[in-house]
């Protein structure tokens, strides 16, 4: 039992950061990304590369962010500059990066299980005890989701920051301040898809390994984890949306891992996460439908 | 001093909808005027607006201010010197954010949205003393979310956002037309306040012909992509509501309605 929530609770974290740059997307920009299906595994691959490398593994998150940042350029340099509708200019990148990504790791599997990682290096050998060695990945993960979103919210609540809601929320208002919406929204696309790569960086160093598949369906655990997140946590208006996409992800990988325990097979995983998310698209329009009966009702 | 010179405009152009709106229009509008805009549907009002501002281009022609040609300037540069209130009360406003979050941005109009604070604490009182002006309890509201607003509310935050930071012209495009008659008679007052504290140069299209013969200092009426009447100064001030819809009338019975 107790290997069982620590594995929804490592996976969850894992997916976190990826949920939080779906958030900026999907809740704050309206901008249905599905870039993240490539830079998902974009990060993943670099990873691979750098670590069997000898690259430092946090350098390796750090490069992740980075590319993953370039990829989020392009979809916005598509979308804006070139007129591109925004599903459309995410399946473009998506698909070109499945080619890249594929260059980059060299072959559609790498192994790096026995290389040092975030959470097997020299000082976690060292300093940390044996006993504690179980929560060894999740701490350190919690650690980096929650390192995350402060930035994140620190962010969110700079002029910058602002503006970049501002886009999401109504872009008259952004070009009535004289600023350009597009490059906004680039900005936008860049941080969000720089969260996904990492997410991805992590995702293969926490497994030991690249794989090309690791991307598909990222979009629909990210969007399922944010749809999660808020609803779950609308009526508390202490909880901060970042926090309540993190809550989300875990949230999510436990139902994956439940249905899985109830004697679905591995290989259903992508079945599961696609029609958790379609029951949970459902309730939630089922909810709003309710709310809207009731404002005429009053 | 705003001029649009010898404006060509066409809508659909090359399809058998084509259907020209503006042929050689030209309009000059010098510093310090507020000019009420009046016409039928359909006579150019609000595509003169975009033109203005950028939202929609010309065929041919120029558009200057004060000398410079901003022709192909894009929309959001022109914005640097033009505030602008829609018809629409939710055009002005970020729903999602809070009237403190609002005001901040439009308080940073014309300046670098960097990685400061997005909200400066020191400049909280000065915003509360500006919805203060307004007499709708907005000041206590600084922390409530925008979306939640009544539309006079909104459009009455949204007026004062686009004031906030010097401009030189002030484009209200209808702005009183989707609000009930006593908050739109409200805004309307905010509006004439405003414009004479700050001086800016106005131009605001209405349907409503009291507005237009009461506030302001000069009116345009126009028809079918064309200005049938200009009146402003000693004139202005003689014309009545009656005039107006005499000429609306005369209009109406040449286009056999």
């Amino acid at each position: 039992m107790q290997t069982f929530i620590l594995g929804i609770l490592e996976e969850g974290f894992a997916y976190a950061i990826l949920a939080l740059g779906v958030y900026i997307t999907y809740k704050i920009l309206d901008f249905p990304d599905l870039s993240v299906d490539g830079t998902f595994p974009l990060g993943g691959a670099l990873t691979a590369i750098l670590i069997t490398a000898g690259v430092n593994p946090l350098l390796a998150l750090l490069l992740s962010f980075m590319i993953g940042a370039v990829a989020g350029i392009v979809t916005g340099i598509i979308h804006v500059k070139f007129k591109v509708r925004d599903l459309l200019s995410g399946i473009i990148v998506m698909t070109g990066l499945y080619s890249i990504n594929l260059r980059v790791a060299g072959s559609a599997n790498v192994p790096i299980f026995m290389k040092d990682s975030i959470f097997e290096n020299r000082f976690t050998e060292r300093l940390i005890p044996d006993r504690f060695n179980p929560y060894l990945v999740v701490t350190i993960l919690f650690l980096i989701v929650v390192i995350m979103k402060v930035l994140l919210d620190l962010y969110l609540g700079t002029k910058s920051g602002y503006l970049l809601r501002a886009v999401g929320d109504n872009e008259t208002v952004v070009t009535s301040l004289a600023k350009d919406k597009g490059v906004m929204k680039i900005i936008g696309l860049s941080i969000a898809n720089a969260f996904v790569a990492v997410s991805g960086s992590i995702f293969a160093q926490k497994n030991g390994y690249f794989d090309i598949s690791i991307g598909t369906g990222a979009i629909v655990t990210g969007v399922a984890s944010v749809i999660i997140g808020i609803n779950t946590f609308q009526r508390f208006s202490k909880v901060k949306a970042t926090t309540a996409v993190i809550i989300g992800s875990v949230l999510y990988k436990a139902c994956v891992a439940v249905a899985i325990n109830l004697g679905l097979k591995a290989q259903d995983q992508k079945l599961i996460t696609s029609v958790l998310f379609l029951i949970i698209l459902i309730t939630s329009n089922e909810k709003k439908r309710r709310a809207k009966n009731h404002a005429q009702a009053d | 001093m705003l001029r649009l010179i010898d404006i060509n405009k066409y809508y659909n152009p090359g399809t058998v909808n084509e259907m020209c709106l503006f042929k050689g229009f030209n309009l000059t509008i010098k510093e310090g005027e507020f000019v009420s805009v009046v016409g039928s549907n359909g006579s150019g009002k609000t595509s003169m607006l975009n033109i203005i501002c950028g939202s929609i281009p010309v065929d041919q022609g120029r558009i200057e201010i004060n000398g410079q040609d901003i022709t192909h300037m894009a929309e959001y540069k022109r914005m640097m010197k033009i505030g602008r209130v829609y018809q629409n009360p939710a055009l002005g406003t970020c729903p999602n954010m809070t009237i403190l979050e609002n005001m901040s941005l439009a308080d940073n109009k014309g300046k670098v949205f960097n990685l400061s604070r997005g909200t400066d604490k020191k400049r909280i009182d000065y915003y509360k003393d500006l919805l203060r002006k307004l007499g709708l309890g907005l000041e206590d509201k600084l922390y409530v979310k925008v979306g939640s607003l009544s539309g006079g509310q909104r459009q009455a935050l949204a007026l004062v956002m686009a004031t906030m930071t010097p401009i030189e012209f002030l484009i209200l495009d209808e702005h009183t037309a989707a609000l009930d008659p006593k908050t739109a008679e409200l805004i309307m007052v905010l509006t004439d306040a405003i414009v004479r504290e700050k001086k800016i140069t106005t131009i605001m299209v209405t349907h409503n012909l009291r507005y237009a013969v009461e506030y302001g200092n000069r009116l345009l009426m126009m028809h079918q992509g064309g200005i049938v009447l200009d009146k402003s100064g000693e004139d202005k001030k003689k014309l009545r509501v009656d005039d107006i819809l005499d000429i609306f009338n005369e209009i109406s019975v040449e286009c056999g309605n």
